[in-house]
């Protein structure tokens, strides 16, 4: 069964990046390697145009399972652009120990 | 050569009337002192707790853990609409009044009224005792003495105070001038909020300093630009537009050139596609005019402008059209937590709560700099290796910042008889 719209049918294959909240999307993002943040941005990156065009019509009251994933997964991807372009590792440097973590934040 | 006009004196620290001498960090590094400023800064200045969007309807409340203030509050609308707070104890046996799982940790929700975990005791939403259990078993007990202890509260633009001074001044006039000239900002239509949270190894005044120059921001967060437009900043430095100083509040207004950039080159791939960033979301809502006290100094370049309300407040409110606060609870003299929270105007498609998530994320990034450099910081200052620290000026709100504390701490001192007198100087 699609988990994503018809149209995004290609990034399938990332759809477990489709989390609900940044805390479980950042934790992602630090559990994987780098090599696995630069596939992920290769295919998902490309698309973002496409996908901004398309969340532009998307109203979030009522928005649909499907919609919904698409907007986490791109939310993921707004994660993991932080390791491919800027820090070219999954951590920020020099963050050792240091955390700041969500504990108010709106849904979807 | 300066890009930005500085005032007559030839600079602001001179303008502000204080001291260009190298400064001692003692104030940050001494339990001592800590102690001091928990009675003499943290129970006797208006704190801010929350805003009253987080208490919707009658019987809303929330807790705070106040720890520099020695207590834990709850905060609630009653019955009437009205906010009122009180201490968290009940006037049974003193156990913690509202609380779930963990009794250090803060909790909200909504009640009829407070119920004592340990004997059953009840409390209505205006704090009057309603209920004792097996009332007959007590002696000459009068309910209507055995209320919950109220703490002053007010509210200033929608933000929740508390203050455990009984003679405090009223809030109005404790925000001053810098207050009033934000007071019409339309907080109220930014309720699309973004909480984060952090515990932080340094005393709470070193990461209000972080946050109250730039100074640091080319080079810490050098790598968060494009390569050329990182080395261009570097080259620049950082300059304020303008501070103000008003009693123990202050303000940085800075430029902000990236919201939309002038060339799309000096931001990230994904922020062309986005739109948004650091600053906040280049697509900005309509929010009708500003209030007068942003940009002081009248400038085309304004971006963004910091206001610290003394002791522990920040907001910071940018040029598209959103807002951040920060607070700094301290837990020790070298441990606080650290709160940054987001509040934007509501998305109403799919896309624009995605350029709200980039605005997000970017803070997170930052942010996570910011706080590491502090604990380098602390256990190096700790050392005591180093005892004396130039400032430039544009680190001028730090100084106006230490004076202030340090002088909460001296009247406090003179005011209250056996009070400890070794303060840090």
């Amino acid at each position: 069964m699609a988990l994503l719209p018809a149209d995004f049918a290609d990034l399938e294959p990332f759809a477990d990046w489709a989390l609900p909240s940044e805390r479980d999307r950042y934790g992602k993002r630090l559990a994987t390697p780098m090599a696995d943040l630069q596939a992920f941005y290769d295919a998902a990156f490309p698309r973002l145009q496409d996908g901004t065009d398309y969340l532009k019509s998307v109203r979030l009251e009522g928005i649909s399972d499907e919609d919904r994933r698409l907007l986490w997964l791109f939310a993921a991807l707004v994660t993991v652009s932080f390791p491919v372009e800027v820090w070219r590792q999954p951590r920020v440097p020099d963050s050792g120990a240091a955390t700041l973590d969500v504990v108010v934040e709106p849904g979807p | 050569m300066p890009h930005f006009t500085k005032p007559a004196e030839g600079s602001w620290t001179e303008h502000f009337g204080l001291a260009t001498e190298p400064v001692s960090y003692e104030d940050s590094i001494s339990p001592e002192h800590y102690e001091l400023e928990r009675d003499a800064i943290f129970r006797r200045t208006w704190l801010n707790v929350g805003r009253v969007e987080q208490l919707p309807r009658k019987g809303s409340y929330f807790t705070r853990e106040l720890d520099a203030a020695r207590t834990s509050v709850i905060i609630v609308r009653d019955k009437e609409g009205r906010i009122r707070a009180f201490q968290n104890i009940c006037r049974h046996r003193g156990n913690k009044l509202v609380w779930n799982d963990y009794p250090k940790e803060e909790t909200s929700g909504t009640c009829r009224q407070f119920t004592c975990k340990y004997h059953g005791w009840r409390y209505g939403l205006e704090g009057d005792l309603t209920f004792v259990q097996q009332e007959s078993e007590f002696f000459d007990l009068d309910k209507s003495e055995f209320g919950l202890v109220p703490v002053t509260v007010d509210e200033w633009a929608g933000f929740i105070f508390v203050n455990f001074d009984p003679e405090a001044q009223p809030l109005t006039s404790y925000m001053g001038r810098l207050g009033a000239g934000i007071e019409s900002y339309p907080f109220d239509k930014m309720t699309q909020v973004h909480k984060y949270r952090a515990e932080i190894g340094s005393n709470w005044k070193l990461f209000i300093d972080a946050f109250m120059e730039f100074y640091h921001a080319p080079v810490l967060h050098a790598k968060q630009a494009t390569e050329e437009e990182s080395r261009k900043l570097q080259g620049y430095g950082y300059e304020a537009l303008a501070y103000d100083v008003d009693g123990p509040h202050a303000v940085v207004s800075s430029w902000g050139g990236m919201s939309p950039p002038k060339d799309l080159a000096m931001v990230k791939p994904i922020e062309r596609v986005l739109r948004s960033g650091l600053f906040g979301v280049w697509d900005a809502p309509d929010i009708g005019a500003l209030p007068e006290g942003l940009n002081p100094a009248g400038h085309p370049a304004w971006g963004e402008d910091s206001f610290l309300f003394f002791p522990n407040f920040m907001v910071l409110i940018w040029k598209p059209n959103w807002y951040l606060t920060y607070h700094y609870w301290p837990t020790s003299y070298n441990t606080h937590i650290f709160e940054g929270t987001l509040y934007f105007v509501p998305p109403t498609t799919a896309y624009e709560r995605l350029q709200q998530e980039l605005a997000v994320v970017s803070f997170k990034e930052y942010g996570l700099q910011d706080g590491n450099t502090l604990e380098a910081t602390q256990t190096m200052i700790e050392s005591r290796a180093v005892t004396e620290f130039p400032l430039c000026d544009q680190e001028v709100m730090l100084r106006h910042l230490h004076k202030t504390c340090r002088e909460y701490v001296a009247d406090h001192q003179q005011a209250t008889p056996g009070t400890p007198v070794r303060a840090a100087s």
